[in-house]
């Protein structure tokens, strides 16, 4: 996959039961283009939780519409692009959460964007209010010149 | 399909959930159920083994969440043993090490409640 670009498309429907399928799409990938076992699990897991919250909070459970996922691969990185058809949000609401005091509340769900942000590189949200939100999530297989994990030359 | 199993068994008056799987937000309801089962039981001694989990989303650490308050306010807890790196990692990734005994030995996740 060195110097080239490749995009992979998967729209699937928002329903639970289709996570493990989303997760082998990204994993298969994942490892396709050379992350270590360490970075797929995060990669997975990563994809996991954004799907999962599109899946119960814009669609609300429901299934009848379909999740977005675009995946760009070059020879330094990988970028899922996560989009859903629901209602948005206030980003600001959630990031500005602190997770301390969240947990130290026990209260239920809103841990997926937290987990997003940890296992991956670089995260990237957009949503508002009324509008479709789209979660942008890279992993990098180079970074500052130095490769994190081995490489597979697609010749 | 990549499946999820809970099973129970007693351990000196302790209840054991070995989990098995995957556990997401599709199969999440599966562990819901059978801790909600052991509460109306009143049944609140509860230890998770982990040993044979492969992965686990925020899902799984939700339900725990959903249930530890009634729980505590009971006189009982979860208890989590036997998790390898990776689940690990989740939980610690979530701060969950701070609210939660996470032990490596079943053995020992069990005396705790025994002391």
């Amino acid at each position: 996959m060195k110097n080239k670009k490749q995009t992979y498309h998967l729209k699937i429907p928002g329903k639970t039961e289709n996570l493990e399928l989303i997760r082998t799409f990204v994993s298969r990938l994942a490892q396709m283009s050379g992350f270590d076992e360490d970075d797929i699990y995060k990669i997975e897991l990563a994809v996991d939780e954004a799907c999962a919250n599109v899946i119960k909070h814009a669609y609300e459970g429901k299934g009848k519409k379909e999740i977005d996922l675009l995946l760009e691969i070059d020879y330094k990185k990988l970028t899922i692009i996560v989009t859903d058809e629901g209602v948005g949000f206030d980003v600001n609401n959630i990031l500005k959460r602190d997770m301390k005091e969240y947990l130290g509340q026990m209260k239920v769900g809103g841990l997926g964007i937290h987990l997003i942000m940890s296992l991956m590189d670089d995260v990237k949200l957009k949503s508002k209010p009324g509008e479709k939100t789209e979660v942008r999530m890279t992993k990098y297989l180079v970074k500052d010149g130095k490769i994190k994990s081995k490489q597979v030359d697609d010749g | 399909m990549d499946s999820f199993e809970v099973s129970r068994r007693q351990k000196n008056e302790v209840e054991i959930l070995e989990i098995k799987g995957y556990l997401d937000a599709h199969t999440a309801p599966s562990l819901e159920n059978a801790i909600q089962e052991l509460i109306d039981s009143d049944t609140y001694q509860i230890v998770i083994n982990f040993r044979d989990l492969a992965y686990i989303s925020s899902a799984g650490l939700g339900v725990l969440m959903g249930f530890i308050e009634n729980i505590r306010e009971h006189g009982g807890d979860i208890k989590l043993c036997e998790m390898n790196e990776k689940i690990y990692r989740v939980f610690d990734l979530l701060g969950f090490p701070k609210i939660y005994d996470i032990t490596e030995k079943e053995e020992d996740a069990v005396q705790k409640f025994n002391r």
